[in-house]
């Protein structure tokens, strides 16, 4: 295998506050673009069963074959072929700290890792480009019977259970950047909690891309098994580069009887991503289900995190948050769907548009026949920073059963004068007015996050709104 | 402490304050009384620098200095504050995080976290005011009267050198006026200034006025002690408006 020196890397200027780079050796880099060959090549490295190299070539051709979707963001300036599909540090896998190599290290640092996992971080998924580079589980999740380590090892480790499940919550053929994702995935999380075990303290995962081109194709399933609880928390920061980059992740969770996930994402990515992601639960009899997403960044997102409610008195709950900046398309929503009776359904989406940022909501609540005495509602608030700034709303609604009770409701307001002028009128420069008024609009999302993300979305959209508020 | 000289400001469409002439020195509490649309609110937000409202004409001084160009908060910050009628809800904002903030600004450094609960829970008991009150977002559904309470808990805290009260009875019964008063009256002190404004006179009976100011369409029409805040009370504004046309 051949090292590829991306030094030259260094010399770009990062603007952004997290566009810092570290300059790592890679120790495999194949060609741009997608082929037969490419996916072949990354089943080879990765030593994998004979029925996932199946899995990914049947992937792709689903990939090629499905249209580009055009009822969302724009993206006819994505450039398949310009993109790195697999990249793998020269690191080699390891549990302690000290085994990371320096490089990568000062990248984490700089994300303030080490100190956010000595505050209460059970265990630590770093995602860098393609593969994780370090983990780190402690040994009482281990006694109590959770797996949490990447998929990549689920794959070798846990090959029953990982073949009953992967796969079966979003199928190849769902999207065209779930086929993608299928057939060029490398690295996400992979979590089992056995029946009963109540995980206290939240798992997490940073997420980095770091290289010019890089595609992030992380895969990620979590099972939790009946009366279980877990919550699981990524956050990701990225750095700019001037060409596009891609993140298209597929995100699979089967919450059983009586359990309850809650899955929080807070992205950050750099303004040339585009962000495509699958996130979809199964949520059976009395389980609960809760996506708490928040996005920031990006050229393009498109995301809609779905609960699949399939047994009796199951819930699903959608918390999501997003920022739109000059130039970005936040293409986010929900999807609820109710295919038992007695489930309840619950959508809360606030989102912020500055400069030419557009927020779009979409989302579907469905109920199929024989989902009775169901219950959902919808609540979306879009905040208008800026007289340029664009906010759109589609609520799809589809119920086949008589007793259904669906509220929707929705509001787009702009800053009020009278707000600010109080605040500054109690001595908070305008700047400041404005901050406060924008964490009490996204408050309902931000009560929900561990403390640490609550503040850094504060200071996130602090910083994406400095000096661009007249 | 604060003096204003042939004050005339509007809307752009509207000259509402029409020559106002008026001075406040430290230690004095002064009652600006008028009927509806008479311009009294219009003159506590020209004082507190809202930038709806534009000065086309004459001088605001606040402790020797024209305050004129400076911002809302540039004024708080020399120790201004403005008792709103009408303050806004703002939602997601607890009443304890905006003390807070307001108070490090105000103050210019960051007050110590249990200095400030401790002060607060002081003028909580002071304004008997349940704890959990400055648990609630900003005024979101707050009654006029809350409101008024929220209002009075934040002079309280601040300490402001000058106080501009806009209205600060109106929808209060009996026993939470007693207690905007009683604050008001502890706040008077040799080194501070009160601007109250009000429609009735019935505060005027628990917070004593040093000078009454009767104000008419933009302009002020009629000075004196505290008699003439009761002799407006017997004899309504009618009575004004027809001295001032015989004049």
């Amino acid at each position: 295998m051949e090292n590829v020196n991306v030094n030259e890397l260094a010399k770009a200027k990062a603007e952004y506050r997290y566009g810092f780079f570290d300059e790592v050796e890679y120790e495999f880099k194949p060609k741009k673009g997608l082929d037969s060959e490419v996916v072949n090549m990354i089943s080879d490295i990765k030593g994998e069963p004979d029925w996932m190299r199946k899995f990914r070539l049947k992937a792709l051709e689903v990939f090629w074959k499905k249209p580009l979707p055009t009822w969302g963001a724009d993206l006819s300036a994505l450039n398949f072929d310009e993109i790195y599909y697999y990249l793998k540090p020269k690191a080699e896998r390891s549990r302690s700290w000290d085994d990371v190599p320096e490089k990568i290290r000062n990248t984490f640092e700089k994300l303030g890792i080490p100190e956010a996992e000595r505050k209460f971080l059970a265990g630590v998924e770093a995602q860098y480009d393609s593969e994780v580079v370090y983990s780190s589980i402690k040994t009482d999740l281990e006694r109590q019977g959770v797996i949490f380590m990447t998929t990549d090892e689920a794959l070798k480790h846990h090959p029953d259970i990982f073949k009953e499940y992967f796969g079966t919550v979003i199928p190849i053929e769902d999207n065209k950047f779930a086929a993608l994702n299928s057939a060029v995935w490398s690295g996400g999380s992979f979590i089992y909690v056995p029946p009963g075990v109540h995980v206290e303290i939240p798992l997490q995962a940073y997420f980095r891309i770091n290289s010019k081109h890089a595609g992030q194709f992380e895969r990620t399933l979590i099972i939790a098994d009946e009366g279980s609880f877990v919550q699981y928390v990524e956050g990701c920061t990225a750095p700019i580069y001037t060409t596009d980059a891609l993140h298209s992740a597929v995100v699979e969770i089967i919450v059983k009887k009586n359990a309850r996930v809650r899955y929080t994402t807070i992205q950050n990515w750099s303004t040339d991503v585009y962000n495509l992601v699958t996130k979809r639960a199964i949520a059976h009899e009395d389980a609960v289900m809760e996506w708490v997403d928040g996005n920031l960044g990006s050229k393009v997102t498109m995301k809609y995190p779905a609960v699949y409610m399939v047994g009796r008195g199951a819930r699903g709950e959608v918390l999501s948050i997003a920022f739109a900046g000059n130039g970005q398309h936040q293409d986010a929503g929900a999807k609820i769907v109710h295919a038992a009776p007695d489930t309840k359904g619950r959508i809360t989406s606030k989102s912020i548009s500055l400069g030419s940022g557009r927020a779009t909501y979409r989302g579907l609540v469905k109920a199929y026949p024989g989902a009775s005495s169901i219950k959902c509602n919808v609540e979306c608030d879009a905040l208008l920073l800026s007289p340029d700034a664009r906010t759109d709303t589609y609520p799809y609604i589809q119920v086949e059963e008589e007793y259904a009770q669906i509220g929707h409701e929705a509001r787009v307001s702009r800053l009020n004068d009278e707000q600010i002028f109080y605040l500054m009128s109690r001595g908070l420069p305008k700047e400041e007015a404005i901050a406060m008024i924008i964490s009490g609009f996204i408050e309902p999302i931000t009560k929900e996050l561990p403390l640490e993300y609550a503040v850094e979305l504060n200071r996130l959209i602090q910083l994406e709104m400095e000096g661009s508020v007249g | 402490m604060l003096e204003i000289t042939n004050l005339h400001a509007g809307t752009e469409d509207v000259e509402i304050l029409k020559g106002i002439t008026l001075t406040v020195r430290a230690g004095e509490v002064h009652a600006l009384m008028g009927p509806n649309g008479s311009g009294k609110s219009t003159l506590a937000k020209v004082l507190a620098g809202d930038p709806a409202l534009i000065v086309t004409e004459g001088s605001i001084k606040f402790l020797g200095e024209d305050v004129l160009t400076l911002t809302p908060d540039e004024r708080a910050r020399m120790g201004m504050f403005m008792a709103f009628q009408y303050p806004p809800e703002i939602s997601g904002v607890t009443i304890a995080n905006f003390i807070r903030t307001a108070m490090n600004e105000i103050r210019g450094e960051e007050v110590p976290v249990l200095e400030y609960y401790g002060l607060l829970q002081e003028t909580l008991k002071k304004l008997k005011l349940p704890e959990d009150f400055v648990l609630r977002p900003l005024h979101e559904g707050f009654s006029g009267g809350e409101k008024k309470r929220s209002e009075t808990l934040q002079m309280a805290v601040f300490q402001p050198k000058l106080t501009i009260l806009d209205e600060p009875d109106s929808g209060l019964d009996i026993d939470a006026l007693k207690i905007v008063a009683e604050n008001i009256n502890e706040l008077r002190s040799p080194e501070r200034g009160m601007l109250l404004i009000t429609h009735y006179q019935r505060i005027l009976n628990y917070v004593v006025p040093d000078t009454v100011h009767v104000m008419l369409d933009g302009r002020i029409v009629m000075e004196g002690g505290p008699e003439v805040a009761v002799e407006l009370e017997e004899k309504g504004y009618e009575w004004v408006k027809l001295k001032v046309e015989v004049t």
